[in-house]
């Protein structure tokens, strides 16, 4: 039983296909890269799976089961978390807060656990942990907007694993950083999958996605147009057609 | 003779004094349930960050629901005024509801649309008393006798303090951490693991109670209602002392109701002109403080910040 099962899934936005007939699989402790040109559907894909779209048609499973009509907050208590293309961490909260309001997952189903107080030492040990291997420690108290792009990546990673998943949904984890902070960010990716979580990775560069996936999807209009090691993706007609354009 | 003084004191003195005293407390119980109210919007519009330019509908909610058990089924003000908490309450929920399906401006326009509605239901519907109000609405009884003016400001007081531990509580649990994530950023929230719903419909709950029991508080203390009493204005008046006093800290809105409060009794002008100088007001802190007096970034909480930091810069 895979992880993820996502079994032709479209999505249709006002009669334009985002989204067409897209199928795949994601394993336990493995890095899926999702690759594809600028509207090939890749964002659309997590918003579905983290139930933020409906989808217009397909299944998508998590460890056997259906999520295709639940929540965004119940799909992430079922142990799936993810980051955003364009970062969104709390802006007016500490690290800690951002870190704290994931943690809070399990508190919130239950109306009177949720009035119980969040600074409790066992649980600010476990979110400092996370903040640690983040590499954040240095920034506990600040504030999230006060933090260069590379760190508020690194805490919307943080704030994902405080939900305890078992997936991960990164999209462009390294858009807009320098090489120094991608190749920690990696890193950090790859402490990640070594813990046994599937990561799903949406990712432009090319370096990061060939060094990090075993496994590569790549997305065209909506489509699914090759599946994949690193090496046949890079020799695949369609996939080089798809970044460069057809010879004429 | 001259200890003599306080004793005998002159009987136009005495009146003097007590409607000095009188006047007072009317206005210190008219400050109390303007702060009960900044407060109860405080907690929809500041803590879960849902705009509401409504909010005075639950406040007449509240006070009609209290005057009506009072005065036409007979019930005590200790049941009448719970109850009319209850109801507000419970409308808000109801309201609520549509309230979710919006955001921002819109939430604003509908919020208004809501005060609009409860206004004009109160006004041409005969059975809520129309345009004439409901009167004939006291002040409680207890031990036998009427409440004094200044009991039932202690009341309202005891009530109001009891209040502001809930939120204290409530801002150090998990569900002060969801509203404040669903203030920062509703969609990144829910893949967070938050039910907006659950958390942004018991805001609406929480601040419709509150208000609504201020509208109980406030129908037996004026023992005269009429419809006026809780339209769009009012609710622009509650809105204006959480902006002043500082938006989702838990004293700017206390301080705001205070000083606004204050504001009109100093002299007549200023009470004629209040609309418009809480007009004025509202602009002004929205472009040089817009976080208010008490907010996180105010001239006023800097200056304090650098008076509690210089003895360890000296040292």
């Amino acid at each position: 039983m895979a992880l993820l099962d996502v079994r032709s899934l479209s999505k249709e936005f006002d009669g334009l296909r985002a989204l067409d007939g897209v199928t795949f699989t994601a394993g336990e402790g493995e890095i899926l890269g999702i690759i594809g040109p600028n509207g090939a559907g890749k964002t659309t894909l997590f918003n579905m799976i983290s139930g933020i779209y409906l989808p217009s048609g397909g299944e998508i499973s998590f460890r056997g089961k259906s999520i295709l009509r639940l929540k965004p907050h119940q799909i992430s208590r079922l142990g799936i978390g993810r980051t955003f293309q364009i970062v969104r961490p709390f802006q007016n909260l500490d690290v800690e807060t951002n870190v704290l309001v994931a943690y809070g997952h399990r508190f919130y189903p239950s109306l009177w656990k949720s009035t119980g107080p969040f600074r409790q030492p066992e649980i600010l040990k476990e979110v400092q942990g996370l903040i640690e291997k983040s590499g954040l420690r240095p920034y506990t108290k600040q504030i999230a907007k006060n933090l260069p792009l590379g760190f508020k990546k690194r805490l919307e990673i943080a704030r994902a694993l405080a939900l305890n998943p078992r997936l991960l949904l990164l999209d462009e984890p390294s858009a807009g950083l320098r090489f120094e902070e991608s190749t920690q960010l990696m890193e950090l990716i790859r402490q990640v999958r070594d813990q046994g979580i599937g990561v799903l990775l949406i990712e432009h560069n090319m370096h990061v996605v060939m060094d990090l996936c075993k496994r590569i999807v790549v997305l065209d209009h909506g489509s699914k147009i090759a599946e994949g090691s690193p090496e046949e993706i890079r020799s695949n007609a369609l996939v080089i057609q798809a970044y460069l354009g057809k010879e004429t | 003779m001259v200890s003599s003084f306080p004793l005998t004191l002159h009987p136009l003195r005495l009146t003097v004094f007590k409607m000095i005293s009188g006047y007072l407390v009317t206005i210190l119980i008219t400050i109390l349930i303007y702060a009960m109210l900044a407060h109860s919007l405080n907690i929809i519009t500041g803590h879960a960050g849902q705009i509401s330019l409504g909010h005075a509908a639950f406040f007449g909610i509240g006070a009609y629901t209290s005057a009506m058990l009072y005065t036409e089924a007979g019930f005590p003000f200790w049941i009448s005024v719970p109850l009319a908490a209850v109801v507000a309450g419970t409308v808000g929920a109801l309201l609520g509801i549509p309230c979710l399906r919006v955001r921002d401006d819109f939430l604003a326009i509908t919020t208004m649309g809501i005060n609009f509605v409860v206004e004009a239901i109160f006004l041409y519907i005969p059975f809520f008393g129309g345009a004439m109000g409901i009167g004939g609405i006291n002040l409680p009884k207890w031990f036998g006798r009427e409440m004094s003016k200044p009991e039932y400001f202690f009341l309202i007081l005891v009530v109001f303090i009891l209040l502001l531990l809930i939120d204290r509580q409530l801002g150090r649990s998990w569900v002060g951490l969801a509203w404040a994530s669903i203030r920062e950023d509703e969609q990144a929230a829910g893949p967070m693991g938050v039910d907006i719903v659950r958390f942004k419909v018991l805001a609406f709950i929480l601040g419709s109670a509150i208000a609504g029991l201020a509208g109980g508080f406030y129908a037996h203390f004026l023992t005269f209602i009429m419809p006026q009493n809780f339209g769009f204005g009012q609710s622009i008046v509650i809105l204006c002392m959480v902006v002043f006093g500082g938006i989702g800290t838990r004293w700017g809105p206390i301080v705001g109701a205070v000083i606004l409060g204050i504001f009109p009794e100093i002299s007549r002008p200023i009470m004629e002109y209040r609309i418009l100088i809480y007009g004025v007001i509202l602009l002004g802190m929205m472009r040089f403080q817009p976080g208010g007096l008490l907010g996180p970034d105010s001239i006023l909480s800097k200056t304090f910040r650098r008076a509690v930091d210089r003895p360890s810069c000296l040292g």
